[in-house]
């Protein structure tokens, strides 16, 4: 596991949005790690994922513009008909080249870039999904020493998504979306996790 | 994904392009100039980046292709309708009290943003009076741009943006359909130039009251970026527009106290 992970980069299609509602449902302040998020959306058409994921997250959650930093404590997503990238200074980059597996956005796109510029400091999860966009953008991310992320198919809507990861990715860890968010606050320090089960426990 | 090996690499070709080709992406984003080099490499079965150095100095016709592959930008008529709906609806207005109007299209591609600019100024009775220079390194792309001929199973979502961006008639209007294509009428390009011109290399040739240049900053790093924003604004006159991608923003460049905001949503700047 990277010690200090500098971000979190999640992708996903068909099915993801519930396990990602789960992942992010009220974020604790002290987690601050930023998480980049791209999900196949429907192109030539306004995303209104960046709504959609604030409410759940609690807190403010931006399509980001090119060029722009990558802050602590925010939540970014691609916007339709681009693909985004991470950049060298951590900054964020698009390109409207050829949709890859099918996708624009793509989550192999943003992954494979973000393993170039986080290295080691990096962790990648992918949903579920119903093709194999996302399998060699993990693969990048642990050739780079990063930690994958996949969540188990018993626990996803659509399950070919993680199939194709888990088959490409040998070190992945398989957890339900809860343990996902378990293991995230955990690797971030945040020990809310624990505290909020037992709030609910008593 | 890339380890330092093919940074170096990286660095050795594009030096390597830039000395015998003249072509300069030193200054492109170093993500996406990765992305397409890595796709080059298994295109051109190269195992290295080096072996595409190889052969792009040694084999003639090697160069050219590799361009394509590194500039081409994929576009759409009336890409982001609400753009052109700003267009229309707060710029012309302004437009419409130059006696002529020069409108510079930087980095052009195959021509689906100029075709579309110039049915938008026809409509509003602008296209007469205005000469649209359209330009691009690559000339494969020109070559395409100036025939105007797109594939007929494009036009539908051409003619769904044409609506959409406050359309006046019908996108058939302006073009015959023949053999699986559509040809635009040679009327709409009466008034356009179209020539090479690099935004890395190359400097100001006219002054001119619009400049549209998107999805071009994207494919650029911040030096290079703020050296085409400086050609854009030293070519704009007084009050001139610059409109830029729905993702490019003039925050982050040196040159933006010389700009306002003029439709934010739709990325239209105006020179101070």
């Amino acid at each position: 596991m990277p010690a200090t992970a500098e971000a979190i980069v999640v992708g996903g299609s068909a099915g993801a949005l519930e396990a990602l509602s789960t992942l992010l449902a009220d974020l604790p302040d002290d987690f601050t790690v930023p998480i980049v998020i791209v999900l196949h959306l429907p192109r030539h058409k306004p995303s209104v994922l960046p709504e959609v994921v604030a409410a759940k997250a609690g807190r403010p959650v931006r399509e980001p513009l090119d060029k722009e930093p990558v802050s602590g404590s925010m939540i970014y997503v691609a916007p339709a008909d681009y693909h985004l990238l991470i950049d060298q200074g951590v900054v964020f980059a698009f390109s409207v080249d050829e949709p890859v597996n099918f996708s624009l956005p793509s989550i192999d796109v943003l992954f494979e870039s973000a393993a170039d510029v986080f290295g080691a400091r990096l962790i990648g999860v992918l949903l579920s999904g119903a093709n194999a966009d996302g399998a060699s953008g993990l693969k990048a991310i642990e050739d780079a020493g990063g930690l994958a992320i996949v969540q188990a198919p018993e626990d996803a809507s659509i399950p070919v998504m993680p199939n194709a990861a888990i088959a490409l990715c040998k070190h992945a860890r398989v957890l339900p979306a809860a343990g996902i968010r378990a293991y995230l606050l955990r690797s971030a320090g945040c020990g809310e996790a624990t505290e909020r089960k037992e709030n609910h426990d008593r | 994904m890339h380890d330092d090996t093919f940074d170096t690499e990286l660095k050795l070709i594009l030096e390597a392009i830039y000395l015998r080709f003249h072509y300069d992406f030193r200054h492109y984003s170093p993500a996406s100039l990765k992305r397409r080099l890595s796709q080059a490499m298994q295109r051109f079965g190269c195992r290295s980046l080096s072996g595409l150095q190889e052969r792009i100095l040694h084999e003639p016709g090697v160069f050219p292709e590799l361009l394509s592959f590194l500039t081409i930008i994929v576009s759409e008529m009336f890409r982001d309708p609400a753009f052109y709906l700003a267009l229309r609806e707060k710029v012309v207005p302004f437009l419409q009290t130059y006696p002529s109007l020069k409108i510079w299209v930087a980095g052009c591609s195959t021509g689906e943003e100029v075709y579309s600019l110039a049915i938008l100024l026809k409509e509003e009775e602008l296209l007469d009076r205005s000469l649209i220079y359209a330009t691009d390194i690559n000339p494969e792309a020109l070559r395409k741009a100036k025939a105007g001929i797109y594939d007929l199973d494009r036009i539908a979502g051409f003619s769904e943006a044409y609506q959409a961006a406050g359309g006046r008639t019908s996108l058939s209007d302006y073009y015959t359909a023949a053999y699986g294509s559509a040809v635009f009428d040679k009327a709409l390009r009466k008034n356009i130039l179209f020539s090479d011109h690099s935004l890395a290399t190359d400097n100001v040739f006219a002054e001119v009251q619009l400049v549209t240049c998107r999805n071009v900053l994207i494919y650029f790093d911040r030096a290079l970026q703020d050296r085409a924003i400086g050609l854009f604004r030293d070519s704009l006159s007084r009050k001139g527009f610059l409109a830029l991608g729905a993702k490019e923003t003039l925050r982050f460049s040196d040159h933006a106290a010389e700009f306002s905001e003029f439709a934010g949503a739709e990325r239209i700047y105006q020179k101070e």
